[in-house]
């Protein structure tokens, strides 16, 4: 069984759920696993991480390094090929720091690279069988890994459920002096926060959320209409940000806006798990899509198959009917 | 500053549904609708942008077979300037690391200063430009969403993080960044423009002359296999309504009042 490995994620003191979900997907691999958490930062956060991660995780490397202070991939990915050994599997979460770090991490330890993997089916000897996701989650792949020689993986998060039953509390390892110095050609600077507009969706009970199937500027009206009628906020995907559409702050997902609306209704949107990872709150999921084999429909409580274009001013005569109504 | 931006062709999402064969282990691929990768289109764009104010040249780049170099005319009516097709029958099978062997080797014949790639393509694994990067031993960023040049053969750019913040820093030349969408806006390309690139002469490669063996590249060389598509049993999934479009739309409100979604 290879050694196995997680990079834990930390941000502002506060762990990250994909420690837990790595340990849990250690043991997916290998059922006897001892994992290894590998915690980088420095100062009194670290160590109050560390802690947290000891109720998780067996064992615990520390890399204390005043460099790490934020976590630069190109710094981070020279840190652990200091103490990672050939041949170990290593787990790191698929988010933006998992992208930035893993690819090239696997080049240097010489071992496989599988990328946000949704499942991990068996170990069968030497290869490991994998899911993960083509095509923005309309298919699933089965995927063999040679792990003769290692293997970094991204684990898609949310995937693997948080481990219960946690291990005692587990040894801390300082491995900051095996590190010693780091520099790299990449050096950061500085985190710009995002800005905020007049309308602020996470605020909002309802959504009436628009994506690639609104198909023109033009035609973000409709869902306004929609919107102004039914009291909710106009909130999109992204490809329609990407396209000008609507402005950033009215994204939602991991890379935009976390909302928790009671209400969401996904117009036009395919459901990618990028998307789907800013609605939280377990809201009611309205989805309407012209493709009945978008994966919007594997989360959405209810689904109508229909160009959006016209069903949402079918729905927008509805709602001011029902007011005309109320009206009088 | 020479750019050398890799892009590839994919089947086109927007154009085509993708479903599984009869066979139920691949996609169906007959009268697919291929296009460019469309992070990749950003990524010429922003090399176009970058030489217009700095001067220099864009070099396009793929791996594939015959059918691809219409992508890489397609980036050339934009505006790159050379187009190369690495193209060779031990190259099939390669998985992320091969491709990247193949365009590390690609890079080292030239001279570039920057190399992009898209953030991710078809297959969502977001993994060989900082593959390249590493085999290069080139700093590297992902998710790239702005760059500005600076002097001193250095760069800042903005990287996408969480909630849509952005991480800002400086990157030495020569360097790999894979580029977001939305960091541009790509100019229109129409058939005209297409063709009158048609005619300028696109080098190919093969493993040869990029010095690969098969034990670099190919599905020899893979370490990561796939082994068949499938669509997976769904999980609760969604009830799907099945009345016409003004029933389904009096459903809909219903639902939405119920639920507390009328202000």
């Amino acid at each position: 069984m290879p050694r196995i490995f997680a990079y834990i994620a930390h941000k502002n003191g506060v762990l990250d759920d994909s420690a837990a979900e790595l340990a849990a997907a250690a043991k997916r691999v290998d059922p006897s696993a001892a994992p290894t958490a590998i915690v980088v930062g420095s100062g009194a956060q670290l160590e109050n991480i560390c802690a947290e991660v000891q109720k998780i995780y067996p064992k615990v490397w520390k890399i204390s390094n005043d460099a790490l202070a934020y976590p630069n991939a190109e710094l981070i990915r020279r840190a652990l090929l200091k103490i990672v050994p050939a041949g170990a599997l290593t787990l790191v979460a698929h988010d933006h720091f998992g992208i930035d770090l893993a690819p090239g991490l696997s080049i240097k330890l010489n071992a496989a690279f599988v990328s946000d993997v949704t499942a991990i089916d068996a170990l069968d000897g030497q290869t490991l069988k994998l899911v993960r996701q083509e095509f923005g989650g309309v298919v699933s792949a089965h995927v063999n890994c040679d792990i003769s020689t290692g293997a970094v993986m991204t684990l898609r998060p949310g995937a693997f459920k948080a481990a219960e039953n946690l291990s005692a509390p587990g040894t801390v390892l300082d491995k900051s002096a095996e590190v010693g110095a780091l520099s790299s050609g990449r050096r950061y600077l500085e985190t710009i926060v995002a800005e905020t507009s007049d309308v602020d969706i996470t605020k909002h009970a309802v959504l009436v959320s628009v994506g690639r199937g609104i198909q023109e500027k033009d035609n973000i009206g409709i869902a306004e209409e929609l919107a102004e009628a039914m009291g909710a906020a106009v909130s999109c995907s992204r490809p329609v940000v990407d396209a000008k559409w609507l402005q950033k702050s009215r994204q939602v997902g991991s890379s935009g806006k976390t909302v928790k609306p009671k209400v969401y209704l996904a117009c036009g949107i395919s459901g990618a798990f990028q998307h789907l990872a800013g609605i939280k709150g377990n809201p009611f999921i309205i989805a309407i899509n012209k493709n009945s084999k978008a994966p919007i429909f594997q989360v959405a409580d209810v689904g109508v198959v229909d160009d959006i274009l016209e069903f949402l001013p079918e729905l927008t005569n509805k709602v001011q009917e029902l007011r005309g109504v109320a009206a009088k | 500053m020479e750019i050398l931006v890799c892009v590839k062709r994919v089947p086109d999402t927007s154009e085509n549904d993708i479903e599984l064969n009869g066979a139920g282990n691949d996609i169906e691929r007959d009268d697919l609708v291929y296009s460019i990768n469309e992070p990749d289109n950003y990524a010429v764009e922003e090399a176009l942008q970058i030489v217009a104010k700095v001067g220099g040249k864009v070099s396009v780049v793929t791996v594939g077979s015959d059918e691809d170099e219409e992508v890489l005319r397609r980036e050339m009516a934009m505006g790159a300037t050379d187009g190369i097709l690495l193209t060779d029958p031990h190259f099939e099978g390669s998985d992320g690391r091969g491709v990247a062997s193949i365009l590390k080797a690609c890079v080292q014949k030239g001279n570039y200063d920057l190399i992009l790639t898209g953030v991710q393509a078809e297959d969502g694994a977001a993994q060989v430009g900082g593959m390249v990067a590493a085999m290069l031993d080139y700093p590297f960023a992902s998710l790239v969403t702005s760059i500005e040049v600076l002097g001193d053969r250095k760069l800042k750019i903005a990287r996408e993080i969480e909630g849509g913040n952005r991480e800002v820093s400086e990157i030495d030349l020569p360097c790999v960044l894979s580029i977001q969408t939305g960091i541009n806006e790509p100019r229109y390309v129409g058939m005209k423009g297409i063709r009158a690139v048609q005619s300028i002469p696109i080098p190919t490669y093969g493993a040869s002359d990029l010095g690969l063996t098969a034990a670099q590249v190919g599905s020899g060389a893979a370490r990561v296999t796939r082994v068949d598509y499938f669509v997976p049993a769904l999980g609760k999934g969604a009830r799907m309504l099945s009345g016409t479009r003004e029933e389904n739309a009096q459903e809909i409100l219903e639902l939405v009042a119920a639920k507390g979604g009328l202000k």
